[in-house]
């Protein structure tokens, strides 16, 4: 491998941009493929398809088979409110790798004592979010319980393409959530795209156990493929 | 502590090459059966035998690192496949019955 090519691997994920390396692992041939050159790329097909699944993989062409090293932008995690449950989530998080970014406007609880393993951002939402900007490797969640709080960070991430959005709250709280998001004029089929009551059923108590629930689901977001059916 | 993750390995072998140091990148490329490492996985190697990463649960690591200190002196990639073939085969082969094919390269400037 090139050296550059192995910099700007690096680079681009850095800046949060995809780019995919193909090699003829027979010929040794190489060449790296940035996010702009994708579409006039002969394998953009596969590629396209390689990057969606952000799979690395083996694949066949009329000009012979090539492998694709896929360099998606490394998964993140924002975080709305610094409370508990946010607290083992950030540890949950480092331990797979993931970045995680808390906002919390209340600078008592978004300290970083509290958060040794987090980026933090003792700001509004409002603030904070366009800064962070959400794309659609980013998991968004929403742990404060005030609406005052939660409601702008989730209003954010609906109107953006992140992977995953989850919030904190009983059945009831969320139905309520719902109506409010809804006259705020959010139409239901994006309302739908929020996780809630947060997190996969293990029967969690504990914060550190509501926040294995939720990483959980979000690794299932991430890893499965959509809408699998049982049995299949 | 954060276990490496593959991005965390190709940054190390950005690093360990600016250092002016011989380096290889060991590739999972194909997997048949039960393999322990997905396709993708990375291992980077140092002239040294120095490394960082996994391509299989450890079955094969060592085998990986001497290939790799044989392509940084040539320069010449490879393709190498490990399975279970025989009883013999389990020092360098995958005791969970899979076969991974490895791409080596080294890193030039």
């Amino acid at each position: 491998m090139k050296a550059a090519f192995l910099q700007a691997m690096n680079s681009e994920r850095a800046a949060r941009r995809a780019c995919v390396l193909v090699t003829d692992p027979v010929h040794g041939a190489q060449r790296l493929v940035l996010a702009d050159g994708i579409a006039a790329d002969p394998l953009h097909e596969e590629i396209e398809t390689a990057l969606r699944l952000g799979k690395s993989g083996m694949v066949e062409h009329d000009t012979g088979r090539y492998f694709l090293t896929v360099q998606a932008p490394p998964l993140r995690i924002v975080v709305v409110g610094a409370v508990h449950v946010s607290q083992a989530l950030a540890s949950i998080a480092h331990l797979l790798g993931h970045r995680v970014i808390v906002v919390d406007p209340r600078t008592a609880f978004a300290s970083k004592e509290r958060f040794p393993d987090a980026d933090l951002l003792a700001q509004w939402p409002e603030e904070a979010l366009p800064v962070v900007g959400i794309d659609r490797y980013t998991a968004f969640v929403a742990l404060t319980h005030d609406p005052k709080i939660d409601d702008p960070g989730l209003m954010a991430a609906l109107q953006s393409d992140c992977f995953y959005i989850g919030a904190l709250g009983s059945r009831k709280t969320h139905a309520k959530r719902l109506e409010r998001l809804a006259s705020a004029g959010i139409d239901a089929e994006r309302l739908g795209r929020i996780h809630a009551p947060i997190g996969l059923d293990i029967g969690a108590v504990s914060p550190a156990e509501i926040a294995l629930s939720i990483m959980a689901e979000i690794t299932a977001k991430q890893r499965k493929k959509p809408e699998r059916p049982k049995g299949s | 502590m954060a276990l490496a993750s593959d991005s965390d390995i190709l940054e190390q072998a950005e690093a360990w090459h600016r250092a002016g140091r011989g380096v290889a990148i060991a590739t999972v490329v194909e997997t048949w059966g039960s393999a322990p490492r997905p396709v993708g996985s990375h291992l980077v190697i140092d002239e040294e035998g120095h490394f960082l990463g996994s391509v299989s649960g450890g079955c094969v690591e060592g085998a990986v690192v001497s290939e790799a200190m044989d392509v940084i002196g040539s320069g010449t990639p490879r393709l190498l496949e490990f399975g279970v073939a025989d009883e013999t085969a389990w020092q360098v082969g995958l005791s969970c019955g899979g076969k991974i094919a490895v791409y080596v390269e080294k890193v030039v400037s």
